[in-house]
């Protein structure tokens, strides 16, 4: 992963004294909540329902374990014993005093980490598939293009106040696991008939209030100029994005009611002064950011399946695992095991110090020391030698991370809702957890299939539940928490926006009238048929139909 | 008198900002003046016909292309900030430097707090009119919020990996 020299160094630490004097004065009465407001937000810093909220940043989603011990002993002297894997892969705490956190940015300087732009109205952490470089269908690493857009993108001084928070996602897969058309800014890196790299971009995806899925403006922009037109594109929002109304602030609205053509154009006459300026990447810079990425001492091996069908057959609970946790590489004899934060009765996403401790130590044992957080709020060991998957699986299972669900039902996606956030409508944890404990035969879940769903406290969607394949949403209903349910959204290639099946319920019904989704599907999928497939193929009628017929 | 930072100094103001209303008969030929963009675009020939100093302020939500070929007529171009956190004139500034070659002031007015400094200096303003209520000599600090940047801006033409790989 990259290492910061004395220029990264000195820059984050540089913020650690300015945060530092902010909070000072801002404790002083010297600056208004009004003025300290976008300050802490860009170091990640929400004033919560209960206590502060304190966001981490986690650059594409990459941490050494060194950088987890860290957290760990954060998250044990600083907050109350536990953090939170985001859905944009970075660490939250949620219990830190407000005096404190200079104190924590300073331990996080020490391990190359940070929480700058984490929030507030700038350019945040840059995502990426938490499966790169290991991903058997990788056409290009993504991590050194999200590391120059990180650095690019960091304190980027025209940039600090835009209209609203912008976001950035890379993909490099055949497979798009970044979910990159529903970014402020998609990434696709892909290569031309003559072999040269460039990006397909996408700009104007979203969830939130008005989800939309993005616009291609440009098929093949070559990779030296990547960071000068993504400048193009973010000076054009900058200057014509709306500023009047928050919930009409972000880029969307404004490629929306400009169409694509004419912001495509705008762009284009924007970088043609841009362009081959001293922002052009050149092979020095690529290179000298890619070598932090090359592969790892892989050591020469060979892919172990009769071994591991043989375990299989001994252990059903093992070979469940294997194939829900356990990904292909793309070395022989490796593996990609995704560690699953989402047991029943534990909010998703939530690990405690002392997991993070033995994450730390995993890594350090099974997989170079490194470990990934997905957006999908789980972690990831990228780099395990198949021989060892048996050991590990039964590491795994005394810490609580062999919950066999990865892609399942019960792997939801979910924001911290009611019981943490002050803009939720609707408590989102306990309702996934009555969910969890309504599908919690295994053999059941397992012939259910992929399915996403995704919980999100408010409108703000950072549980995505557009993009769920089931998607829940808390409403309020005259004060009462309610939740509207949507079906059919899909955060994949073939990205969609759910629809919404109809009136809300309350949090007593919902295990039931997921139940009854389920139902149909199960009596109107043809063999081997995906939920989404089935949804795609037969409308969302026969939902409506079920989940609503009993209600009368 | 109200005092800004200019070029890195706490120094007295002489300029006289006028506001958007701000009528032509009631001009002084004399006094340093920066006048409202819509007085400038009415009259423009009457201004320069002035023995004072002439500046020009925008809004935020004004653009700079609309003055682009008279820019040399102004020793001050004053951006103007209705809340701190509009952003937009930090695009306007690099415009003024990077694309349209200015040489004269470019001055952050309005709601400039010392938090904003470093960055607008980057985007090129070299004065700023920190808010009235807050002490000059404090903002001043703020320039020195951080010792390098990655970015190529106004102030450094060149981008962090360039220096760095040189
Ligand atoms: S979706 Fe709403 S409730 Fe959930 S974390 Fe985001 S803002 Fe809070």
């Amino acid at each position: 992963m990259y290492v910061y020299d004395s220029y990264d160094q000195r820059i984050v630490e540089d913020r650690v004294k300015q945060f530092r004097d902010q909070t000072r004065r801002y404790l002083a009465g010297e600056l208004s909540d009004e003025e300290f407001r976008p300050l802490r937000l860009q170091n990640g810093l929400y004033i919560q329902r209960y206590a502060p909220m304190l966001r981490i940043a986690v650059p594409y989603g990459l941490l050494s374990s060194r950088q987890v011990r860290k957290l760990a002993q954060i998250a044990r002297d600083y907050d109350k014993g536990y953090a939170h894997i985001s859905t944009r892969q970075n660490v939250q705490l949620n219990w830190p005093d407000l005096e404190d956190v200079p104190d924590i940015l300073a331990e996080l300087a020490t391990v190359q980490m940070h929480a700058i732009q984490t929030s507030g109205n700038c350019i945040r952490n840059t995502t990426t598939d938490q499966f790169a470089g290991v991903a058997r269908d990788e056409v290009i690493d993504p991590r050194p293009w999200c590391e120059l857009i990180r650095q690019w993108s960091t304190f980027h001084p025209e940039f600090a106040h835009l209209p609203r928070k912008f976001k950035i996602a890379v993909n490099g897969a055949a497979q798009d696991r970044a979910a990159i058309e529903v970014h402020d800014i998609g990434l696709e890196a892909v290569k031309n008939a003559a072999g040269e790299l460039g990006f397909r971009v996408s700009v104007g995806g979203g969830l939130g209030r008005t989800p939309i899925v993005g616009s291609f403006i440009n098929e093949f922009l070559p990779w030296q100029h990547l960071l000068s037109y993504l400048e193009a594109i973010i000076r054009v929002y900058n200057r014509y994005g709306r500023r009047d109304n928050k919930f009409k602030a972000r880029i969307k609205i404004l490629v929306k009611a400009l169409t694509p053509e004419v912001f495509a154009e705008r762009v284009d006459a924007e970088w043609t002064h841009l362009k081959d300026g001293p922002t052009t990447l050149d092979d020095a810079e690529v290179q000298r950011v890619a070598q932090f990425f090359v592969d790892p001492d892989y050591r020469a091996l060979v892919d172990e399946n009769e071994r591991l069908e043989g375990l299989d057959r001994e252990h059903p609970g093992f070979a469940r695992w294997r194939s829900r946790n356990v990904v292909l590489h793309k070395k022989p004899g490796y593996a990609a095991v995704t560690l699953s934060l989402k047991p029943t009765g534990v909010a998703p996403g939530d690990v405690t110090d002392k997991q993070l401790d033995v994450i730390a130590d995993l890594a350090d044992r099974y997989s170079f020391g490194e470990v990934r957080n997905s957006h999908n709020q789980n972690i990831i060991l990228a780099d395990v030698e198949q021989q060892s998957l048996f050991d590990l699986w039964n590491e795994l299972r005394e810490n609580g991370f062999a919950s066999p669900n990865i892609g399942l039902l019960t792997d939801m996606i979910c924001c911290p809702g009611g019981d943490f956030c002050s803009l939720a409508n609707a408590k989102s944890i306990p309702v996934a957890e009555s969910i969890q404990r309504r599908f919690d035969n295994l053999d059941y879940l397992f012939d259910l299939g992929d399915i996403d769903l995704n919980i999100s406290g408010c409108m703000n969607a950072c549980g995505h539940h557009h993009v769920g394949h089931i998607g829940i949403l808390g409403v309020d209903k005259k004060g009462q928490e309610f939740y509207q349910v949507s079906l059919g959204g899909s955060s994949a290639r073939d990205a969609s926006l759910g629809q919404i099946l109809g009136p809300s319920f309350a949090q007593d019904d919902m295990p039931d009238v997921i139940g009854k989704v389920i139902d149909v599907y199960v009596e109107r999928r043809t063999e081997e048929e995906r939920f989404i497939d089935t949804f795609r193929r037969i409308g969302i009628d026969p939902f409506k139909e079920r989940v609503y017929a009993a209600n009368h | 008198m109200q005092r800004i930072i200019k070029n890195d100094q706490v120094v007295d103001e002489s300029w006289h900002l006028l506001p958007k209303d701000a009528d032509l008969a009631t001009l002084s030929n004399s006094d340093d003046v920066i006048v409202p963009l819509s007085l400038w675009l009415e009259h423009g020939h009457a201004l320069r016909a002035r023995d004072g100093g002439l500046g020009v302020w925008l809004d935020a939500g004004e653009e700079i292309e609309e003055i682009a070929e008279q820019l040399d007529r102004f020793q001050v171009i004053a951006l103007n900030f209705p809340v701190f956190t509009d952003g937009r004139h930090f695009s306007t500034a690099r415009l003024l430097r990077e694309r349209y070659g200015y040489k004269g002031e470019v001055r952050a007015i309005g709601d400039v707090l010392r938090d904003q400094l470093f960055f607008m200096k980057r985007c090129g303003f070299d004065a700023y009119a920190v808010r009235p209520d807050r002490d000059p000599y404090d903002a001043l600090q703020s320039l020195q919020d951080f010792s390098d940047s990655y970015q190529a801006a106004a102030d450094q033409p060149l981008p962090l990996f360039r220096r760095r790989n040189a």
